[in-house]
């Protein structure tokens, strides 16, 4: 099977490097699935998980926190505003964010004052949460 | 042996000045070690993106973004990255020659200068040459971020979407290694379409959701990613300056320390041999 050549790249660290099947990412638009010679495309990111499936049933994850999505039909390029290797995310500290914000959220909705940063903070949060989940249910199933 | 006395109150004071030269010099090699780290952590996004941008600068887009596009040019905005501090040698002297340069080469054409200036040392030639400022950031520590240049660069971007400069450089120094530090202009705005031939062919991206929304920010934050580059570099730049100057300055101190020493040894013997002289003429006398 043919590969494509994928390259995660955050601000501050190069997070990934390598030859993948299939990458999987959280594009604005709804999550697009990017198989090698995939015509270019340019697109944001929002938060989620960007997955890379490198073949013989072996995947790596990433939790991005938004940023930019380059394809071109040999290579993919993510410049992500934070990324997080998937098994470094901490369910914990993950769930104190997402309670934080909800807390912001709510006091804000009272004062009626910037609700996009503290919504956009409970997006990150509950994105996190969602590869948590998802790295726990396939570890069941293996 | 008054004299004597005099010298030996020099020696200490240059044996002083030499501690603090010493301990500055340690300082800025254990800083530039961490420097050096962030630079080179910070690097794969800077080079990933400008990657990113030659291709955009290749393809043909339905829309041109401003940011592509060549135009007449009457005014320039040059971003100078410079240190905050001091006493790091030639470093920032070469880097403003370096800018004054290109600068005084637009200006034979009858371009207009616009300056953004990073580090207070920059503003505080640039406040004697002349030429608008447009923005000036300072005091950005060992460490510095994006968020503390959002404004600098936001200011020279809007100037450029606005018309007010039709071209935007970038003065900085390269880290090349310890002992060497280039400085240089680069050119950040329009940018430059990437000379490779296997992409010829007419291409364009699929764009979500929008072409003009998307390349705004990818070209937004190119710009921002150079930026923040070149002064994670000077930040390593000005360490390694630092410390060549500093430990110049520990060696010469100590230099004319063993010269004074050797004055003053002398001029003690000197005494001594004719104290010796007055008291044997002196008993001779008798």
């Amino acid at each position: 099977m043919s590969t494509i050549h994928v390259n995660i790249v955050s601000a501050d660290e190069a997070i990934f490097d390598g030859e993948a099947e299939i990458v999987f990412a959280p594009a604005l638009m709804g999550e697009v699935g990017i198989l090698p010679k995939h015509t270019p495309l340019l697109t944001q990111l929002r938060p989620g998980a960007v997955r890379v499936r490198l073949g013989a049933g072996e995947e790596r994850n990433f939790f991005v926190s938004g940023g930019i999505l380059e394809v071109q039909p040999h290579m993919v390029s993510v410049l992500a505003d934070t990324a997080v290797r998937a098994r470094d995310l901490d369910e914990q500290a993950v769930l104190e964010a997402k309670q934080r914000a909800e807390d912001t959220l709510a006091e804000r909705r009272k004062e009626g004052v910037d609700l996009a940063h503290a919504k956009a903070e409970l997006d990150e949060a509950l994105a996190r949460l969602r590869l948590i989940q998802y790295l726990r249910e396939r570890d069941l199933r293996h | 042996m008054a004299a004597g006395k005099e010298i030996r109150t020099k020696i200490g004071s240059i044996r002083n000045t030499q501690k603090i030269t010493k301990a500055m010099e340690m300082v800025a090699a254990s800083k530039m070690r961490r420097a050096q780290e962030h630079m080179a952590a910070a690097r794969p996004y800077a080079e990933r993106i400008r990657v990113v941008a030659s291709h955009i600068a290749l393809a043909h887009p339905e829309y041109r973004h401003p940011f592509l596009v060549e135009r007449e040019t009457r005014n320039i905005g040059i971003i100078v990255v410079a240190t905050d501090r001091g006493l790091c040698g030639g470093l920032n002297i070469n880097l403003f020659r370096c800018a004054l340069q290109a600068a005084s080469e637009w200006q034979e054409k009858g371009v207009g200068l616009k300056f953004a200036l990073v580090g207070s040392k920059a503003g505080a030639f640039f406040r004697h040459v002349g030429g608008e400022v447009l923005a000036q950031a300072d005091r950005l520590g060992d460490r510095p971020v994006m968020e503390q240049l959002i404004g600098v660069v936001g200011a020279m971007l809007s100037a450029y979407d606005k018309g007010e400069i039709d071209r935007l450089l970038i003065a900085e120094n390269r880290f090349v290694n310890t002992m060497s530090q280039h400085p240089r202009v680069a050119s950040l705005l329009p940018i430059p379409p990437a000379e490779n031939t296997s992409m010829h062919h007419q291409w364009d991206y699929i764009y979500e959701p929008e072409a003009r929304e998307v390349l705004d920010e990818v070209l937004r934050r190119y710009i921002e990613s150079q930026v923040l580059q070149a002064v994670v570099e000077n930040v390593a730049c000005e360490m390694a300056a630092r410390m060549v100057a500093m430990k110049s300055a520990s060696d010469n101190a100590g230099e004319l320390i063993e010269e004074l020493q050797l004055v003053y040894n002398k001029a003690r013997q000197a005494a001594i041999t004719q104290e010796i002289a007055e008291i044997v003429s002196g008993a001779a006398a008798v």
